[in-house]
Parts: structure tokens; C-alpha cells; sequence
């Protein structure tokens, strides 16, 4: 009796998930089918809910193969790959030359992400010209009826200076520019959406992948920041997320790199609400 | 403490060979395990001071020490972030402070006397619960509840000095409270019988004899809530705002060394901003080194607490 509920389970599962997804997904798993070992995963948070979904898929696949799942933040990624703490270091930047020479580091983009300015769902503004918001964050525009909004002091929100998300918005929003000294930091993509939510008269800016209903990201110059319209290249403010390994991955770690940046990892990435590379 | 070794010492000439023995063991275990603790604190001591010696030897050290954080334009500046933790602080040990010694008088005497209102008790009760509360909850409620109420009573986005000083003085009240109150109870029954003797109130008794004599416990109650206040990282992470600017209002945002930590931490581990953490690191190991040191000093000055009464 037991053994064949036993049996069952994984039946009913390989069915479940072959009529959800198809053959094609059948025949990217398939690389994974009977091999044992662990891949530890650590860095950027982004990265976590493509990462997850995948190793839950792997794990489903074949119950030989343990994959972790852990944050910290870009920084950490390229600490603990280095160090060979793990095997796969996230990132949400490139990897700076000085890290690459030190720890002899492979990186492999899987996604493009836009990053948006974001307001209080409340909020009355609804465009904001690339100047206006460079002007904004650089605390030159301090009130929002400057910019057609209701009489109000602007609450300034940025990211500390870990964050790949800050380093995209300064770059190519600001233009390297100036952040108001007096700005908050908040330490997190969901931080920031929960300040933001709070604050009727707030202004930060978050991954398109984070923005919902509770907050509002106005149109810049006109060009809405979706995924779409950073997929058409109408929208600029973007990045790519990489996995990096220590040299050449090998064996499982391989698979798994090659199974994100598959058909299979891009449909989960795409789910995620990020744009897949491939 | 010279009380106490001697009295160990007459203890181990009354236990006899047997005793000696047995002790042996421990006694090196002991010696350990002190040992140990020592030889981390000077390791982690060591560590700061050699991760540090490149900002000195670089010449960095002005870089350091400026009142600029803007690392993307080579100002590592942390003077900031230490003004902003010493204001932080003492401003959270100026609002606990009196309120933890207000509490423990009202407990030791000031409160009402009758055993059948005795209030005592519980609030103690609560104080000592309050120990148990993770910092995380304080600064999760005080994001929902007092960052709000201060945005919309005051100006400014309420992520602030105010905020974080208002939430830092509940978590360290009950450091401040406990350390008090041991010292009351133990000062205060040597002293009943004198004090009932001339005829004084409860009351009285507090003010004029138990908390004068208590000075010692007084003291390390604030160097030690002081402690606790400087070193928290997460009540400033999450609610001063840390913007890393000196503040004018308490409306204004600041930024902590730790908090400072916290958010560098997670950068590129080449770059200068990173190596700056390691003096932020040595400034905060070195303020508690002082806390402790002045903590000490306290102690020495009078060795024992009501012995010439």
C-alpha cells in the first residue's frame, strides 16, 4: 500500500507538470534526470524568485539534487563565489575589472530588468520628463507643484550604494548626477516599494519587476516603463542580471546556467517579470 | 571583586586534598574558556586595526575623516555617520534615561506603599518582558505606526533623528530599569532598619539615603544603556532615514555607523568605500571600548556599594 503511494506521487507530479508545460520543458529537465549533487546560490536579490522556481523544478525532477537559495545583495554574490563559498554568485551589475582579476570570474546574463521612478498610487503626476526627475533627485525641484502635482514637499528615497538597482537609475536617469544628501536610504527593493506606499509625497525608484498596484510609476517622457516597452528599447533605464561562477562551471552548475538561459529559465524569467536575454 | 577572590580563596582551604583534586580541571577549563573570550576580543581588536592600516598608510585617512560621504566621487567620509550615532544616542538615553529611573523610584518607594496596590511587581514584570521583544518588532511597528503619525503631526518623511531616538529609548529602557533596580534591592534592606529606626518614609528613605548610595549602579546603568543605544543597528537602519548628513532638526534624517555598516557592507569588496567600513568598525569597537573603560573606572572608584553604613 505504501510503496505504491509512494509511487504515485512522483506520477502524478510527472504528469501535473508535463500537461502544465509541455515536452519541450520535459526535454530541459531532462539534463538534470538521475544526477545527484548540491549547488549553493547566493547575491542578488532580484535574481531570487527566477532562482527559486528553477531549483524547484530541478529538485521535482530528480530528488538527487539539492540547490540553496540565498540573498545578500550583489556585493555578497561576487564575496561568496570568490571565496568559493558557493557556487553561483548573483549580480545585478557587471562585474567591476578589479573583481574580475582578483577572483578570475565567468558571468553569464539571463535577464534584462528597467528600473522606474515610483510614486504614492495617490500621487497626481502622472509624466515626469528625464530632466524634471533629474532635477527632482538632485533636490533642485523640492516641491510637487513644480511638476504639476499638489502643494507639497517631495520626500526623497534612494538606495544605499550596494544596490545594482541605484547604480542603473544614477547612470543612465541621472546621468551620474547629483542625489540630495538629505534623501532617505532604504535598503531593498521591497523597502523601498513599503516607503513608497506610505509616503503620499514620496519619490524613489524601484525594478519594474517590483511595481503593482501599490505604487505608481509615472510615464517618463511619455514612454510608460514596462517590460515591453524596455524589451522595444522605448524605455532606456535598464540592466541585465548575471549569474557568475569561479572559472569555468562545471557538471551541475553548467546544467543549471544552461538551463536558466534555456527556453525553459526564460519562461520562468518572463513569469518573473523580467525580460529573458535569449 | 578583591572581596570575591578572597573569599574563594578560604573556601578552597576548608574543601581539603579531595576538593583541591576535583577542582584542578575546572579550574584550567575556566581559565579557558576566559582566555578565549579575552583572545577573541583582542583578535577582532587586531583585525579592525589591520584592515584599517591601509586607509592610514594610503593616505586615505583624510578621506576618512571628512564630513562628505559621496564614494562615487572618491569622499569617503564617515564623520557624518559618527556625529550621527552619538546624537542618536544620547538624545534616546535623554528621554530612557529619566523614565527608567522614575519607574524604579516609583517601585522603590515613591509609588504607593500598601501591599495591596503593590504595582511593583508587574511592571516589573512587563519591563523584564520588554527584554524578550526582538529590536526588528520595534522598528517594524514604529514604520507603521510612529513614522506615519510624526509625517503627518510634523513636516519631512518621518523617517528621522525623532523617530529613531523615540523607538532606541524603549529598547534600551529596560537595560537601564534592570541594572537600577538590582542596585535598589541590593542597597536598599541594608538600609530599612537605619532608616525606619529615624523615623523615615519610604519615600524619604529613597531620596535621602538608598538612591545617593546607589550611585554606582546609577552610573553603570547609564554607560551601559548608553552601550546598548550606540550599538543597535537596526531601529536607525529602519527608521532614521540615513541620509548621511549631520541632521538640524530632529526631523531630519541621519545615518548611524552601524547603519552605515549595514548598507555598505554588500558593495564591491575592492573598492575604497568597503576598506572605509574597517574604521567605522575600529570608531565603534573603540566607543565601546570607552564605555567600558569609564564603566570600570566606576566600579574601582567605589568597591564597595553601602558597606559604611
Amino acid at each position: 500500500m505504501q510503496s505504491v503511494r509512494k509511487g504515485l506521487i512522483p506520477a502524478v507530479l510527472t504528469l501535473a507538470l508535463a500537461l502544465a508545460f509541455g515536452p519541450a520543458q520535459a526535454a530541459d529537465l531532462d539534463a538534470f534526470a538521475g544526477k545527484s549533487g548540491k549547488i549553493d546560490i547566493a547575491g542578488g536579490t532580484a535574481h531570487i524568485p527566477v532562482m527559486k522556481e528553477a531549483a524547484k523544478r530541478i529538485m521535482q525532477k530528480s530528488s538527487g539534487i539539492r540547490i540553496t537559495v540565498a540573498g545578500g545583495g550583489s556585493g555578497v554574490g561576487v564575496q561568496k563565489v570568490g571565496e568559493g563559498l558557493v557556487d553561483i554568485g548573483n549580480t545585478g551589475r557587471a562585474l567591476t575589472e578589479a573583481e574580475v582579476a582578483k577572483y578570475g570570474l565567468k558571468s553569464y546574463a539571463f535577464a534584462i530588468d528597467g528600473v522606474a521612478a515610483g510614486v504614492h498610487p495617490k500621487n497626481p503626476v502622472a509624466n515626469l520628463t528625464q530632466a524634471q526627475v533629474q532635477d527632482i533627485f538632485a533636490g533642485k525641484i523640492a516641491n510637487w507643484k513644480a511638476v504639476g502635482g499638489r502643494d507639497a514637499a517631495i520626500h526623497l528615497y534612494t538606495r544605499d550604494e550596494a544596490s545594482g538597482t541605484r547604480e542603473v537609475f544614477w547612470e543612465i536617469m541621472l546621468k551620474k548626477g547629483q542625489i540630495a544628501p538629505g534623501a532617505n536610504v532604504v535598503a531593498s527593493n521591497g523597502a523601498m516599494k513599503s516607503a513608497l506606499a506610505g509616503d503620499a509625497d514620496g519619490i524613489g525608484y524601484v525594478s519594474i519587476g517590483h511595481i503593482d498596484q501599490s505604487i505608481k510609476a509615472p510615464t517618463l517622457d511619455g514612454v510608460a516603463p514596462t517590460q515591453d516597452n524596455a524589451k522595444g528599447g522605448k524605455y532606456p533605464v535598464l540592466r541585465k542580471l548575471y549569474m557568475n561562477t569561479k572559472g569555468e562551471p562545471k557538471g551541475l552548475v553548467a546544467d543549471f546556467i544552461s538551463y536558466i538561459q534555456g527556453p525553459e529559465g526564460a519562461a520562468i524569467t518572463a513569469s518573473d517579470g523580467y525580460i529573458p536575454t535569449r | 571583586m578583591p572581596g570575591a577572590r578572597q573569599s574563594s580563596g578560604s573556601g578552597n582551604s576548608g574543601a581539603g586534598r579531595g576538593g583541591v583534586h576535583g577542582e584542578r580541571p575546572v579550574t584550567a577549563l575556566l581559565f579557558g574558556a576566559a582566555a578565549a573570550s579575552v583572545l577573541c576580543v583582542a583578535a577582532i581588536f587586531g583585525f579592525l586595526a589591520w584592515f584599517s592600516l591601509p586607509l592610514l598608510s594610503e593616505g586615505q585617512l583624510g578621506a576618512v575623516l571628512s564630513w562628505h560621504w559621496r564614494p562615487t566621487s572618491g569622499e569617503f567620509g564617515i564623520l557624518p555617520m559618527a556625529v550621527g550615532s552619538l546624537l542618536l544616542a544620547s538624545s534616546a538615553m535623554l528621554l530612557a534615561y529619566p523614565l527608567g529611573l522614575g519607574l524604579c523610584c516609583f517601585v522603590h518607594g515613591l509609588g504607593p506603599v500598601q501591599p495591596s496596590v503593590d504595582l511593583g511587581r508587574p511592571l516589573m514584570g512587563l519591563v523584564r518582558l520588554m527584554t524578550s521583544v526582538p529590536t526588528v518588532v520595534y522598528g517594524l511597528a514604529s514604520v507603521f505606526l510612529l513614522v506615519p503619525l510624526i509625517r503627518g503631526g510634523f513636516s519631512g518623511s518621518g523617517f528621522s533623528w525623532l523617530a529613531a531616538a523615540l523607538t532606541l529609548a524603549v529598547l534600551v529602557l529596560p537595560t537601564i530599569v534592570l541594572v537600577i533596580d538590582s542596585q535598589l534591592r541590593q542597597t536598599g534592606p541594608e538600609l530599612r532598619l537605619t532608616a525606619a529606626a529615624l523615623g523615615l518614609t519610604r519615600a524619604q528613605e529613597l531620596l535621602h539615603l538608598t538612591l545617593p548610595l546607589s550611585a554606582r549602579g546609577l552610573k553603570a546603568a547609564a554607560v551601559l544603556g548608553f552601550g546598548r543605544a550606540v550599538g543597535d543597528t537596526l531601529v536607525p537602519l529602519m527608521l532614521a532615514g540615513n541620509a548621511a548628513q549631520v541632521p538640524h532638526t530632529p526631523l531630519d534624517p541621519l545615518r548611524t555607523l552601524t547603519a552605515h555598516i549595514a548598507l555598505v557592507v554588500a558593495t564591491d569588496s575592492q573598492s575604497a568605500a568597503y576598506n572605509s567600513l574597517f574604521a567605522c568598525g575600529l570608531i565603534l569597537f573603540l566607543v565601546t571600548l570607552a564605555v567600558n573603560l569609564g564603566l570600570r573606572r566606576i566600579r574601582a572608584a567605589q568597591p564597595s556599594g553601602g558597606s559604611h553604613v
